[in-house]
């Protein structure tokens, strides 16, 4: 989203490790929000990668709360992982408050590939 | 002419999440010609100084990442009998057919021990569109968008990199003008069969087949500042830079398409040649060699690939 544009409505996001909780749009992804709320010397609890939802490094299950996501390499978020909560924070926008986990997965080893 | 054998990179095909958006990111953002949609619904893109009809081919996936990438060689002689020394090495040889590709002559195609397949092939139309010849303006129509010349080089990141360099040297006749040595073995080379600083690079990954980033060559560092202001202007996800490489010496941007595949636009870098010897880099020093100005690696450098 441009800067300046109006945000929509907000809610509450709080992610396990994090100091404080965040605040996202419905029309904005999580990890943006996270970026921009979060900076050093504050840890930030969900790595940023890619931001365009390739690379996996963003990966968090959510645990409580309503939410859309945008289409994710399915490499990191399988369709089973994604009906479980799992998600990528870069394509992750609230439709309530959320709490959320980090579940970022090491690289997968040639035997974990499923092509 | 001297160089023989492979003359330089001619095609990356990579794996999009949604074929629309790319389009608007490499044509309109990048700057590559549109060229045509196969009826397999790949399409084919190529940047406005390059001779041939493509070089960079989207393909529509549930995952990113990149499917292959291909070096012309300077005849199907030479094709022929890199096949025979790829298949005396030991690694299955596969044949794709003439106009698998429109426009594309025959290629054959490997997969290498990091997990990458690389396709070798000679024949390829001459773009319509293709710079001029004669009496020639330094473009027909002005480029756009951070104003790519051509598609540059790629970094894989895989396992075996001691294997991929063997083979690379040995094999397709590659040199090595630049590489990590850690206490605990190479962390990364970059390698060139032409006079380019690299063509290839890899760098040692546990996980197979992945790419770190295509590269995209512009003509300076104004042109980086300007790729720079265009990455803004359309939120486009940005990694770091504008920064300077040690390693190559290029001026860069890291940047990522919408489906995560890390870009880069690149301009400057050394000239390489075959009797040059190797730069060697340690592991106390590799943050200058990867970030020149920063002379220290960010977080992402590692570990974020597609």
């Amino acid at each position: 989203m441009p800067d300046g544009a109006m945000f929509s409505v907000t809610h509450s996001i709080q992610i396990k490790g994090a100091e404080t909780d965040i605040t996202c749009a419905e029309d904005q992804m999580v990890l943006m929000a996270m970026e921009q709320q979060i900076h050093v010397p504050s840890p930030r609890p969900v790595r940023v990668g890619c931001r365009r939802g390739g690379c996996g490094a963003c990966r968090v299950k959510v645990t409580k709360g309503d939410y859309t996501t945008q289409k994710s390499s399915r490499v990191h978020v399988t369709e089973e992982e994604a009906a479980e909560g799992y998600a990528l924070a870069c394509r992750l926008s609230p439709l309530s408050d959320l709490e959320l986990e980090p579940a970022f997965l090491d690289p997968r080893r040639p035997a974990d590939q499923d092509g | 002419m001297s160089q023989e054998g492979l003359l330089r990179p001619g095609i990356i095909q990579l794996r999009v999440l949604d074929m629309e958006e790319s389009l608007t990111h490499y044509r309109d953002r990048i700057g590559l010609d549109y060229v045509s949609t196969g009826e397999d619904g790949r399409v084919y893109l190529k940047a406005f100084d390059e001779f041939h009809r493509h070089s960079v081919v989207l393909r529509e996936a549930d995952s990113a990442g990149i499917d292959f990438f291909a070096f012309k060689a300077d005849g199907q002689a030479a094709v022929d009998g890199f096949r025979k020394r790829i298949e005396d090495y030991g690694l299955a040889v596969e044949d794709v057919a003439e106009g698998e590709m429109p426009g594309t002559g025959k290629r054959i195609g490997f997969t290498i021990p990091s997990g990458h397949r690389i396709e070798i092939y000679a024949d390829m139309e001459l773009s319509e569109t293709a710079p001029e010849i004669r009496n020639p303006y330094i473009y027909k129509d002005e480029p756009r968008g951070m104003r790519a010349q051509r598609l540059d080089h790629c970094l894989l990141y895989g396992p075996n990199l001691p294997e991929v360099e063997k083979f690379f040297t040995e094999v397709l006749d590659f040199h090595i003008p630049e590489r990590v040595d850690l206490p605990d073995g190479t962390l990364a080379i970059w390698m060139t069969v032409s006079n380019k600083a690299h063509d290839i690079a890899f760098v040692n990954h546990p996980e197979p087949g992945k790419l770190h980033h295509v590269a995209f060559f512009l003509e300076d560092w104004n042109d980086i500042g300007h790729a720079a202001d265009v990455m803004t202007r359309y939120d486009i996800s940005r990694d770091i830079g504008p920064t300077r490489h040690g390693i190559t010496r290029g001026q860069t941007i890291y940047f990522f398409d919408p489906s995560g595949n890390r870009n880069e636009v690149f301009c400057g870098g050394y000239t390489a040649y075959k009797d040059h010897p190797t730069r060697v880099w340690d592991g106390n020093h590799v943050g200058r060699g990867i970030f020149y100005y920063e002379r220290q690696m960010n977080d992402a450098f590692l570990s974020v690939v597609t």
